[in-house]
């Protein structure tokens, strides 16, 4: 019954962009329009949740497996390089067209909103041209490598 | 400052932060949203089914909020279909190219004090930040 543990967290997650507001688009705008009638509460939001998740990620570090899986699935990259500032600052420029992040535009399924579906849509299919391009990237990178070697 | 809800947003950040440390102690996976969801996009059949819960818990508390009385207005979103879409492939290409989201680089990755997380979370926002400014302020 390991499934129930996601399934919670999710709900979690859920329940607190709902009681935070941050579901609504237009709370999240208030917030960026540092210009205009500026509502902070996002910056309260995300010190709030950080005084949670640093202590409780320091203690996940201190115990050797998850409760329900054989190991901790942590991020291997390191180091700050081109795709990481690029990706971050596209997600930035859509972020800011429309108020929507990932999680709140998932949450906002539940509304059945046709916007909101056909924003969903529209970040899957970038998700996917993304893999696609770094697919092609890498078999390009393979080929060459190959040729290269029998050339030599 | 009229708008400013400091009670619901603390209390909503608490949970947020609160689902993140269980998803982590209980399944070992980061609570990315953009990573949840871009790993049901293939078709590989691997570790769908924490990323599915995952997902369906998200989108039933709304549903469930509702049941008791608390339900999720629409959301407002721009008149223009062009936007919406392009702000979708924005959000969906730029979160798979930079590793991650506001929930995986804002909350888990700056909660595990990565220098990754905090440069991505800081270049989003900026670049979140001019966006509003220019299409309030200028255009």
């Amino acid at each position: 019954m390991w499934i129930i543990a996601p399934l919670i967290c999710g709900l979690i997650f859920g329940a607190g962009l709902l009681i935070s507001g941050m579901v609504q688009p237009t709370k999240v705008l208030g917030f960026l329009d540092i210009f205009g009638a500026w509502d902070p509460s996002l910056a309260v939001v995300m010190a709030a949740a950080l005084a949670v998740s640093i202590p409780g990620f320091m203690l996940a570090d201190r115990s050797a497996r998850p409760w329900f899986a054989g190991q901790y699935f942590r991020p291997g990259k390191s180091g700050i390089d081109l795709p990481l500032v690029a990706g971050a600052g596209l997600f930035g420029i859509g972020w800011g067209l429309v108020g929507l992040c990932p999680g709140p535009a998932l949450e906002s399924l539940a509304t059945l909103s046709p916007g909101i579906i056909v924003f969903v849509a529209a970040m899957a299919a970038g998700m996917i041209a993304h893999d696609a391009w770094q697919q092609s990237r890498l078999t390009a990178q393979r080929d060459r490598q190959l040729a290269s070697a029998t050339d030599g | 400052m009229a708008n400013f809800t400091p009670v619901s947003a603390a209390i909503g950040g608490v949970l947020i932060g609160l689902s993140a440390v269980l998803l982590m102690l209980s399944t070992g996976r980061i609570a990315g949203i953009s990573g949840i969801f871009s790993g049901l996009l293939n078709l590989r059949g691997e570790d769908k089914g924490w990323r599915i819960a995952f997902i369906a818990g998200l989108i039933l508390a709304p549903i469930l909020a509702g049941l008791i009385g608390y339900g999720m207005a629409q959301p407002t979103l721009p008149s223009s279909w062009a936007v919406i879409v392009a702000a979708g492939l924005l959000v969906g290409f730029g979160t798979r190219l930079g590793g991650g989201c506001t929930s995986g680089h804002g909350i888990c990755g700056i909660g595990r004090l990565s220098l990754r997380s905090i440069v991505a979370t800081i270049v989003f926002m900026v670049m979140a930040v001019m966006t509003v400014a220019i299409t309030r302020h200028v255009l």
